[in-house]
């Protein structure tokens, strides 16, 4: 197993350090997937996690300028490690001002990625700084948990206002209630709702526009203003949206009724969904 | 006592106590001729901190009524702190600063001098004391290192705030590394990031240790001292000997010095085998530990706090006197590079555990080995970071 890959542009290096920021914000513990083409952040749905489950997906190209990669054997040419999300934001913070970043994967007593960024310096000479993240390295049995979730097909599909000001709804609504419902409709309407013995808080937001449906009997069958809903856990709904420091590019959020909401954004060249179960 | 502190210098002043209250609760205030020295030590005596501000960094400086013996006092650090509390504020507005002592009076009487006409006046307590006072002199150290303030306050960045513990020492190639040093316990599953900053011999004004020496101190403790010397734009000098004795970190200008002295851990701290074998890459190859404790004046350089109500010994006089009782159980001259020096224990026996902690109290009998197993180096549990 060999993976080193190395980043010389600034661009591309701070895009890096955003993206890895982001998981941090989503996911304490999460597994990344190193293929050749790809690198994947994932966080699968299990109860630890509160049913929560995440996939982000990047394309090694649009960032490493060298990659090289071997993975577990030539039929299975992945690598699958579970570490510390925040241990990689924070390495990757330091390399503010970096002349070139190289990451490897390393056994230092103890299988590390190794995070070495050479920084510009002044004087003549370099300074180098090295972090070496302890990596659990992911067993062959293990990987069929980790694979892309199926995206389901869901009741709404609708694309998501500015997630800022989601964020600070939500997180005023935090304090009165636990449990928020989401609700949606084909006609560009989307509710965040509490409901309490004492009030009831919604906040509506319009003209949101719906990304064309994917099936055409569907679109038929249902009625636009008909709301799809579903009852989230209020926290996972914030730790979601407080890890979304920039706009994205394109979000979108399919609900299925009573089932799962699933929030699909395009940060730029990186996807992220992201997939909350309602909660029962 | 009466201190006059105009202009910039009462910021220096506030960044000083700034500093100083990273380390220890209580400050010791004492005039002396040759100046005004703050200084503080933590509560498990692990580390030190001095500044000495000269009477020219003073519009007005008397340390003593005439006739009178100068007075020593102890203030809550708090106390102190809270009337420099906001640099920024200080540095806007307050045009002098009088710091006065009256024997008669019990207070210490700290008065500031504001624009507009308002002047601030902090009436704070304090104890008389004894001299708070320390005997180390950094000529004897072994190793030296000295950089801009600014070099190293880089050198620090990639490591979190709360990390407690870093090692520093020379690697291959002449080069200074800094790595974070955290205690592994057998039974944890999650090991820590390990982050190593390499700077080149270049960015050093002076770098006098060979590949290999490494000690390992408390960089919160001293992260008083860095921004203090970054922001006054001193050069800093490190002077360090073998693990387990004490460092000595210094900036100086003409108007001021500080001293800020850290304890190291010891050899027989690294127990984990783990780290024992993560310690090689800052050895160079083959080289082992330099042995200094073959030749041991252990005394000369044990900081040994003294309490001492005679006012001829209280002076903070960086020097080493070997005062009685405190005879050097082999060789008869202080410190000699001379390495074969016969060595005190015998050949074969683990060196003696050096004092991990600076004990204050009386002098210890030389011909004892030091008592142990000594307090494990412990951070000030109660400052501020």
């Amino acid at each position: 197993m060999k993976f080193r890959a190395k980043i010389v542009d600034a661009a591309c290096l701070n895009h890096f350090t955003r993206v890895s920021a982001m998981i941090a914000k989503l996911a304490k513990t999460c597994t990344l997937r190193i293929s050749p083409q790809k690198l994947n952040f994932i966080l699968s749905d299990k109860v630890a996690n509160g049913g929560v489950s995440m996939w982000c997906e990047l394309e090694q190209e649009n960032f490493f300028s060298e990659f090289q990669m071997e993975g577990v054997s030539a039929e299975n040419n992945a690598i699958y490690l579970e570490l510390t999300s925040e241990n990689l934001s924070r390495a990757l913070k330091t390399a503010q001002n970096a002349r070139a970043l190289k990451i490897k994967l390393t056994n230092k007593h103890f299988p590390c990625l190794t995070v070495s960024i050479e920084l510009l310096s002044v004087s003549s000479s370099s300074r180098i700084v090295t972090h070496d993240i302890p990596v659990k390295v992911i067993p062959r049995r293990l990987w069929k948990d980790l694979q892309e979730p199926t995206v389901p097909d869901s009741d709404v599909s609708i694309y998501l206002p500015v997630l800022k000001t989601m964020k600070s709804i939500v997180e005023k609504m935090k304090n009165i209630s636990n449990y928020l419902i989401i609700e949606a409709n084909l006609n560009g309407e989307l509710n965040l709702k509490i409901e309490t013995e004492l009030v009831c808080v919604t906040t509506h937001f319009k003209d949101l526009g719906n990304p064309p449906l994917a099936s055409e009997d569907a679109s038929q069958d249902r009625d636009p203003e008909q709301m799809a809903e579903v009852h989230i856990d209020i926290r996972k709904l914030l730790q979601f949206l407080a890890g979304q420091q920039v706009n994205p590019t394109k979000a979108v959020c399919n609900i299925v009724t009573n089932k799962i909401v699933h929030f699909d954004l395009l940060h730029e060249d990186v996807s992220l969904q992201y997939f909350i179960p309602a909660f029962s | 006592m009466k201190c006059l502190v105009t202009g910039g210098n009462v910021k220096v002043l506030g960044k000083a106590v700034h500093s100083l209250s990273r380390i220890g609760d209580e400050l010791y205030l004492e005039p002396l001729e040759d100046g005004l020295s703050l200084r503080t030590v933590n509560s498990s005596r692990s580390a030190y901190a001095c500044f000495l501000f000269a009477p020219l960094f003073f519009q007005q400086y008397q340390a003593a009524a005439s006739g009178q013996e100068a007075l020593r006092c102890k203030i809550l650090m708090k106390s102190f702190l809270a009337v420099f509390r906001s640099l920024a504020m200080v540095e806007k507005s307050v045009e002098r600063c009088c710091i006065s002592l009256n024997g008669r009076s019990s207070r210490l009487v700290v008065q500031l001098h504001c624009r507009y006409g308002v002047r601030k006046t902090h009436n704070l307590s304090f104890q008389d004391c004894e001299s708070l006072q320390a005997i180390f002199d950094p000529a004897l150290c072994s190793h030296v290192l000295r950089a801009p303030a600014r070099v190293l306050g880089e050198a620090v960045l990639p490591f979190p705030p709360a990390l407690a513990e870093v090692t520093l020492g020379i690697g291959c190639g002449r080069r200074v590394i800094l790595r974070s040093y955290q205690e592994e316990e057998a039974d944890s599953t999650v090991k820590a990031m390990v982050t190593e900053m390499s700077i080149g011999e270049e960015d050093f004004q002076q770098l006098q240790a060979q590949e290999g020496v490494a000690i390992t101190f408390c960089l919160k403790e001293l992260r008083g001292l860095l921004s203090f010397a970054e922001s006054a734009n001193l050069a800093l000098s490190v002077h360090f000997d073998a693990p387990g004795r004490p460092a000595i970190f210094a900036v100086k200008d003409s108007l001021l010095d500080g001293h800020f002295v850290l304890a190291t851990l010891s050899e027989s701290d690294l127990h984990s085998p783990e780290l024992r074998r993560l310690a090689p890459p800052l050895q160079a190859h083959g080289t082992p530990p330099p042995d200094d404790f073959a030749n041991d004046d252990i005394d000369s350089y044990m900081i040994a706090m003294e309490t001492t109500a005679d006012s001829e010994a209280s002076r903070a006089v960086p020097s080493i006197p070997l005062s009685p009782g405190l005879r050097p159980p082999c060789s008869p001259d202080p410190y000699s590079e001379d390495n074969e020096a016969e060595p005190c224990t015998e050949p074969g026996t683990p060196p003696p555990k050096k004092f991990r902690s600076l004990f204050f109290g009386s002098i210890l009998a030389p011909a004892h080995s030091p008592p142990g197993p000594s307090p494990v180096l412990a951070e000030d549990s109660e400052g501020e970071g």
